[in-house]
C-alpha cells in the first residue's frame, strides 16, 4: 500500500520531465482551488477553531445566519439586478457598434478596437475617481445610473471584441441571400446575423454578467451608500462577521458564476470563446 | 429575336478603387433564355452579377428589367433572386424555415407557404427534407434547395454564381442537367455565372465570354466553339492547337480537324513525329512533335490504331483560324 505513495517511485514511472510536470500540476491546483477548498470547508462549519484545519462541525448553521440578515440579502438581489441591467444595456450599445466593427473597414477602425482596451490598460481606481469627480458634477453618485456606467465600462472591451469577432464569422453572403429575399437591412440583421452570432455574443454577455457581479471598486465609490452590491457588503462581512459566515457568503458570490460557466463548457465549448479573442 | 427582352445591361460600368471591374457592358437576355457569363477569375463575371442582383452599384449605364431601371434599387426590392457559391442557406434555420422566410416577408398565408413549399421540395426532388438544418444535408442537397428558395420568390430574373463549383464532378454533371430541365420547364430567365467552359457550353442558351473587364464575345455555344471571335477565346473555349507563322500571325486548329498521314514529316500542313498516344474514352489524343511545338490531333480507334510512338507523319487542317498579333482581329481561312 505504501508503494502507492512511494514519491520515488512515482518519479521512475512519469520519468523526470513527466514528472516535475506533474509536480508543477499539483502546485498549481492547490495554489488555485485550495483557497476555494478552504471556503467550502468553512462555509459548511458549524463549529470552526483557528488552529484546526478541519472544522469541529459540519452543518448549514452559516447558512440560516447569512440569510436571516436583511442588507445581505438585500445586496444578493442588487447584485443580480445590476448584472441584469448591465447585460441589458450594454448589448444595446455594444452589439450595433461591434457589427460596424465587424463589417466596415473604416479608417481607424483597429485604433477604435484597441481604445476599448484602455480602460483595462490603467489602475482601475484611477480611472474611477476620476469619473466619480465627474459625476458630482453632473450628480450621478450615488444613483442606480452612475453604478451602471461603472458597471458598463467594465464589460466595454469584453461586449464589443467578442460579439465582433462573432459577426465577422457570419459569412456576408447569407446576409446577401436574405437581402435577396426581401429582408431590409434591419430584418436582415435580426433574422439572420444575430441567431448566427448568438453563441459568441452570449459568451460575451456570460463574461459582462460574471464581470458585473464581481465589480466592486467603482460600485463601493459611485454607489455608497444606496447601492451596496454583494462584493461591496463582502468588504463589510470581512471585518464585522465571523469568517465562517464570509466563506458562506463568498460561496453565494461565486455560485452563480461557477453555474453559468459549467453551463457554458457544456453548450458553448471553448472553442468559440477562443475565436472570440482573436482580434480582427 | 422573338422573344421579348427581360433583362438588359445599358453601357453599365463598375469600377473598384484598384482599376478592376467591368466596363461599358451591354447585355440583354431574352424572356426563358439562359445566358452564362464565362471568364477565369477576375474577368469581372461576377461584378456584372452582384451589379444585377443589387449587391454593388455600377457606377454608370443601366440596368432594365421588363423596361423599368432598377439599378438604384436595394437588393430587397429588385425582382431578382440569387444563388452563391457557398454559405447560401442560413444554418440557423431548417429547410422549411429557409424556404418560407421569404414568402412570410411578403405576407403570404401559412397554408399556401406550406403548400408552395411541398411542390418546389418536389421539384428539385428535396421531398421529405423539411426539417433538416443545412448542416445534416451534403453540398449537392443544399444546393437543390438553394435554387428551390429561389425560385420560390418567383424572381423575374433568377442568378446563379458558380453555383455548382464546389460540388464534385459527378453531382455537378448532374445538377447542370436537373438546373436546365427546371430552367425549360418553368421557362425562368437565368443568368448563369462559370468560369468552366464545359459547364457554359452544356447549360447556355447563349455564352458571354469575358476577358479582364469587358465583352470578348457573345454566342450560341455553336457560334463560339465554331467561330472564336479572338485568340483568347480559342484558347479559352475547347481544345485548340497554335501554330506561329513566320509573318507574326497565329494560325489555330482543333484537334478534331486535324488529320494525320503516315509520311515523311514534310508534307502536309505540317510534319512532325509521334510523341504520345492517349485513349480518352471513344477516341485517341495523337500528340505530335514539331518543330512549332506540339499539335494534338483526335483520332478513332481505327485511325490511331495506325500509329505507334515516334512514326513520322504529315498533318493535314481541315479547317483553321488566323489570329492578328496582339489584337482582336480574325480571319477564318
Amino acid at each position: 500500500m505504501m508503494s502507492f505513495l512511494n514519491p520515488k517511485r512515482w518519479f521512475y514511472t512519469l520519468g523526470k520531465k513527466r514528472f516535475f510536470e506533474f509536480l508543477f500540476l499539483v502546485l498549481f491546483l492547490l495554489f488555485f482551488y485550495g483557497p476555494l477548498l478552504y471556503t467550502f470547508l468553512l462555509a459548511f462549519a458549524n463549529k470552526y477553531e483557528f488552529p484546526n484545519i478541519i472544522p469541529a462541525e459540519f452543518g448549514f448553521k452559516w447558512w440560516g445566519y447569512v440569510l436571516s440578515q436583511p442588507t445581505l440579502v438585500r445586496s444578493i438581489g442588487l447584485s443580480f439586478l445590476f448584472a441584469f441591467a448591465t447585460i441589458f444595456v450594454s448589448m444595446i450599445i455594444c452589439l450595433p457598434a461591434a457589427y460596424v466593427l465587424a463589417r466596415f473597414n473604416f479608417p481607424g477602425r483597429k485604433a477604435v478596437m484597441f481604445s476599448f482596451l484602455l480602460g483595462n490598460a490603467f489602475p482601475k481606481i484611477g480611472i474611477y475617481t476620476s469619473m466619480a469627480i465627474v459625476f458630482y458634477r453632473i450628480n450621478l453618485m450615488g444613483t442606480f445610473t452612475g453604478v451602471l456606467l461603472i458597471h458598463l465600462i467594465e464589460c466595454m472591451m469584453m461586449m464589443i471584441w467578442l460579439p465582433a469577432s462573432a459577426f465577422k464569422n457570419v459569412p456576408v453572403q447569407q446576409e446577401e441571400a436574405a437581402r435577396d429575399a426581401g429582408a431590409g437591412p434591419l430584418r436582415t440583421f435580426w433574422y439572420i446575423t444575430l441567431p448566427n452570432a448568438w453563441p459568441g455574443i452570449a459568451v460575451a454577455a456570460l463574461f459582462a454578467f460574471i464581470g458585473s457581479l464581481g465589480e466592486n471598486t467603482g460600485t463601493l465609490l459611485v454607489g455608497l451608500p444606496y447601492y451596496r452590491t454583494m462584493p461591496v457588503e463582502m468588504y463589510g462581512v470581512i471585518l464585522d462577521y465571523p469568517s465562517t459566515a464570509g466563506a458562506v457568503f463568498s460561496l453565494i458570490l461565486i455560485a452563480p458564476n461557477l453555474l453559468l460557466l459549467l453551463l457554458f463548457r457544456k453548450y458553448v465549448g471553448g472553442e468559440t470563446l477562443a475565436r472570440g479573442y482573436k482580434m480582427g | 429575336m422573338d422573344k421579348p427582352t427581360k433583362l438588359e445591361i445599358r453601357n453599365m460600368t463598375k469600377l473598384y478603387k484598384n482599376g478592376d471591374g467591368v466596363r461599358n457592358i451591354n447585355l440583354s437576355v431574352s424572356l426563358g433564355e439562359l445566358v452564362t457569363l464565362l471568364g477565369p477569375s477576375g474577368c469581372g463575371k461576377t461584378t456584372i452579377l452582384r451589379t444585377v442582383g443589387g449587391f454593388l452599384q455600377c457606377d454608370s449605364g443601366k440596368i432594365l428589367i421588363d423596361g423599368q431601371d432598377i439599378s438604384q434599387l436595394p437588393p430587397e426590392k429588385r425582382p431578382t433572386a440569387m444563388v452563391f457559391q457557398s454559405y447560401n442557406l442560413w444554418p440557423h434555420m431548417t429547410v422549411y424555415e429557409n424556404m418560407a422566410f421569404g414568402l412570410k416577408l411578403r405576407r403570404i398565408s401559412k397554408q399556401e407557404i406550406s403548400e408552395r413549399i411541398t411542390r418546389m421540395l418536389d421539384l428539385v426532388k428535396m421531398a421529405g427534407f423539411e426539417k433538416k438544418y443545412p448542416n445534416q444535408m451534403s453540398g449537392g442537397q443544399q444546393q437543390r434547395i438553394a435554387i428551390a428558395r429561389s425560385l420560390l420568390l418567383e424572381p423575374q430574373v433568377l442568378l446563379l454564381d458558380e453555383p455548382f463549383s464546389a460540388l464534385d464532378a459527378k453531382i455537378r454533371s448532374q445538377m447542370r442537367e436537373e438546373l436546365r430541365k427546371i430552367q425549360t420547364d418553368l421557362a425562368i430567365t437565368v443568368v448563369f455565372v462559370t468560369h468552366d467552359q464545359e459547364e457554359a457550353m452544356a447549360l447556355s442558351d447563349r455564352i458571354v465570354v469575358m476577358n479582364k473587364g469587358s465583352v470578348e464575345q457573345i454566342g450560341t455555344p455553336g457560334e463560339i466553339y465554331e467561330n472564336p471571335a479572338t485568340r483568347y477565346i480559342a484558347g479559352f473555349i475547347g481544345e485548340m492547337n497554335f501554330i506561329e507563322q513566320r509573318d507574326g500571325t497565329t494560325v489555330a486548329v482543333r484537334p478534331e480537324n486535324v488529320r494525320l498521314e503516315l509520311g515523311d514529316a514534310t508534307g502536309g500542313d505540317i510534319g512532325g513525329i509521334v510523341r504520345t498516344i492517349m485513349m480518352l474514352g471513344h477516341f485517341y489524343e495523337i500528340a505530335v512533335g514539331t518543330d512549332k511545338g506540339i499539335v494534338k490531333a483526335f483520332a478513332s480507334a481505327e485511325e490511331a490504331a495506325q500509329f505507334k510512338h515516334g512514326d513520322l507523319v504529315n498533318c493535314f487542317f481541315d479547317g483553321t483560324y488566323r489570329y492578328q498579333p496582339n489584337s482582336d482581329q480574325t480571319e477564318n481561312v
